[in-house]
């Protein structure tokens, strides 16, 4: 079910009803307005960046031949992702932190809050500071669960009336390769790596403000390093083997367990290996040890400040449905 | 000076010695009110259902130990069928053997419930700790408990007076103050009293945060129920942000200096807590604590969404720095900056759970080891200290602030009472204006 929707999410436009009037209308859609651009967040000063980021195939995972590879990168397999933008940087406190205090976004905000936006689902307090001394402003907001990142991108679509959500893991690895085939978008060797991420020789162990780095060749800053980024799918070690051979679709492993699930692009701690474009992550409940509540919180992970958001948006938007089916999955108790 | 801060130390380390050192070992038929020698189960009641309560609970029963919740008490009914459902999911009706007769509510349910058991676990809003406490102690059962202590000077007297008494019946008494059961800290701390960064002779303190829940009200509500489900807001239940919350930090200073401060100062107020639902607690303290041999700690706690948050404590000695912070981290420096200690948090253990695993350990094999309740009541009454002085805008010393006959308990506890702090026809509360307001 979850799978069915996802796909309709992503491709939608592959629809083969009215199929020439879809190309048409989607061709016209892109060639005018598939553009970078700014999204402002209605009565406040608030705004982020979005980058697009073309349809196109690449090749997902690893090869056994990089030295590097991990069990878990291979086979490495065809993929053909569909149109989307992408954060041009990882979320800030500065806007995420409006959705986690309802108060602070009436007090920072010109207009009333409205009733929808009033009934979002926001996260529970943190018990322990979730900035953990890094600080706030322009920083990466860190420590959520995939839950409350999806509601997250709820808030956003409420604000905005556009549909953000997580990427997948696919996209995510498109996005951050911006059509190259080597271990980093800039090639094999990490000797410029500091150029672009911050990482664990550089990073003097903290978090650090957005954009400080050069971008990828598409735009996206900090996409490796800083701080790790949620996708939408279920982790398993060996999702790539029945892609082996084949040119797969907008792939996306639908989540029905709450762990393991998967994580992207290294963070301020990680080594230079752990920051290819190719390097899989996976959340564990271990992050969630020092919570003393029971069930488990399902919004936060006190032991994971490496941890942020990216958005991205398809350019093909799903059905009004079909995104509040998304973002209206019940979180799953965690004992 | 220097004879009287060596006996503080001394006094202090004394305390600690019992708490971490363990050496009386008693034979179970030693301990009134442990579980009966030809038995191995051990029964435990719930005092407080809430987020923090049932947690401890499942702690508990993690220790691995036989345990069975035999009892809950909470003056809500809701409450306690939420709490009992999910013991019920996760652990099975072997172990949560809690019948109704056996499910008690109301402002008095917790003396049935602290019957049934050999351990309680009381986890209830802080200002009725002394009472359920002292209730427990009585009835001879071993205790585990929520920081802080107590609300007011009132409950803290009671409350020492109970750890004495707890202490004379060989009671353990873990109180939830867990960065004390926390390996970051607890290596770190002890470094320092090796002397790694000398003398300690400043220090600051903080937490620095973005404020808690609010429960709104609801049509139909009495005040009394009102101010029950909104605990937090009202400080004859709570304490106010910097007894309930920054206890922690100021704990650890007490902790790291070895001995209480004989003053404070400060200042705080209301600036961004200003809705019907914020009761009458600040929403900023800044204190100055001063100790016996002229040590000054500055501790600051503020719920601020929107501006930087900070949640650590750093300490200057006459060799060198320390910074700690409850994610497993805890540093030191010596005089030329140099790192010379840097704790590896990485696996370490949840401190919560380790409170309760070094509890039942001692209770399983007949130890008594904990007590942790006069140190509690003693760092919970240095934040009062410091509530009373932003409150007054006073200097307050310790001897005056322990002394306060000002009580922040209700005359009467049932639905129909009405609290202290009221409302006015608006429906805003009345809240501390220094110079004005009294607090001992």
């Amino acid at each position: 079910m979850f799978r069915k929707r996802i796909y309709a999410l992503l491709t939608f436009a592959g629809c083969s009803v009215a199929f020439l009037t879809i190309t048409a209308w989607a061709s016209r859609l892109q060639k005018d307005t598939f553009e970078p651009y700014t999204q402002k967040i209605r009565g406040t000063s608030a705004a982020f960046d979005m980058i697009p980021i073309p349809e196109g195939t690449y090749r997902m995972g690893s090869t056994e031949d990089n030295p590097h590879h991990k069990k878990d990168e291979i086979p490495q397999h065809k993929v053909k992702i569909a149109p989307f933008w992408m954060g041009a940087h990882e979320v800030t406190w500065d806007i995420y932190e409006m959705f986690l205090n309802k108060g602070y976004e009436q007090s920072v905000s010109d207009t009333p809050l409205t009733d929808e936006v009033d009934a979002v689902s926001r996260p529970t307090t943190p018990y322990l500071d979730m900035t953990f001394g890094m600080g706030k402003e322009n920083m990466p907001a860190i420590g959520m669960t995939q839950y409350n990142a999806i509601q997250f991108c709820k808030w956003l679509y409420t604000k905005t009336g556009v549909f953000y959500r997580l990427p997948t893991e696919a996209e995510w690895e498109y996005a951050c390769r911006a059509g190259s085939t080597s271990s980093y978008f800039f090639g094999n060797s990490p000797e410029k790596l500091a150029d672009y991420a911050w990482y664990a020789n550089n990073s003097d162990d903290k978090t650090h403000p957005i954009g400080q780095k050069k971008p990828n060749p598409w735009g996206l800053y900090d996409i490796l390093g800083n701080v790790m980024e949620w996708t939408v799918d279920q982790y398993a070690p060996e999702s790539y083997t029945k892609y082996a051979g084949k040119t797969v679709n907008n792939p996306v492993a639908e989540a029905t367990e709450l762990y393991p699930r998967v994580i992207r692009g290294g963070s301020y701690k990680s080594s230079a290996e752990d920051l290819r474009s190719a390097k899989r992550f996976a959340s564990t409940p271990d992050w969630k040890k020092i919570d003393p509540q029971m069930p488990k919180s399902n919004w936060w992970f006190p032991e994971a400040p490496f941890l942020g958001i990216r958005v991205v948006r398809p350019l093909n938007p799903p059905s009004e449905e079909e995104i509040m089916n998304y973002y209206n999955q019940p979180p799953i108790e965690d004992y | 000076m220097k004879p009287s801060r060596n006996n503080s130390r001394r006094d202090f380390m004394k305390t600690a010695t019992l708490a971490t050192a363990g050496a009386t070992v008693l034979s179970p038929f030693s301990i009134p009110g442990a579980y009966a020698a030809g038995s191995d189960v051990i029964k435990i009641a719930l005092i407080g259902c809430g987020g923090r309560g049932t947690g401890a609970t499942f702690q508990a029963f993690e220790t691995g130990h036989n345990i069975k919740l035999v009892a809950m008490a909470d003056a809500f009914k809701d409450r306690l069928e939420d709490s009992y459902s999910k013991f019920l999911r996760k652990f099975g009706k072997e172990k949560v053997d809690v019948p109704e007769e056996r499910k008690f509510i109301g402002f008095d349910a917790y003396k049935h419930a602290i019957k049934e058991a050999d351990v309680v676990i009381i986890a209830t809003p802080p200002g009725f700790r002394p009472y359920h406490f002292e209730e427990a102690v009585r009835q001879n059962k071993q205790v585990f408990m929520e920081k802080p202590v107590a609300t007011d000077a009132i409950g803290i007297r009671k409350v020492l007076a109970v750890a004495e008494e707890a202490r004379s019946k060989k009671l353990n008494v873990v109180v939830g103050l867990q960065r004390r059961y926390q390996d970051s800290y607890v290596e770190t701390i002890k470094k320092i009293h090796d002397g790694a960064i000398g003398d300690i002779v400043g220090g600051q303190v903080f937490w620095n945060g973005g404020g808690v829940w609010v429960r709104e009200r609801q049509p139909g509500q009495t005040e009394m129920e009102y101010q029950m489900r909104n605990w937090y807001y009202f400080n004859w239940l709570c304490g106010d942000h910097i007894v309930e919350q920054h206890v922690h930090n100021i704990d650890v200073a007490n902790w790291v200096k070895g001995s209480y401060p004989v003053k404070a100062e400060g200042t705080g107020g209301r600036l961004v807590r200003k809705g019907k639902d914020n009761g009458e607690i600040f929403d900023h303290h800044v204190v100055l604590f001063t100790y016996d041999d002229g040590t000054v700690i500055h501790s600051e706690c503020r719920h601020f969404p929107g501006v930087h948050n900070r949640v650590d404590e750093t300490f200057q000695g006459t060799k060198g720095r320390c910074f700690m912070h409850a994610g497993n981290h805890g540093t030191l420096w010596d005089a030329g900056g140099n790192e010379i200690y840097k704790h590896n948090g990485e696996n370490n253990p949840n401190p919560y759970q380790t409170e309760h695993n070094e509890l039942f350990a001692a209770i399983a094999k007949g130890e008594y080891k904990f007590a942790d309740a006069e140190n509690a009541a003693k760092s919970t009454m240095t934040a009062i200290m410091g509530r009373y002085a932003t409150y007054s805008g006073k200097v307050i010393s310790w001897e005056e602030a322990l002394n306060s006959e000002v009580s922040l308990m209700p005359e009467q506890l049932n639905w129909d009472a009405k609290p202290r702090v009221l409302p006015n026809e608006d429906g805003y509360y009345p809240y501390a204006i220094p110079g004005k307001t009294k607090v001992i």
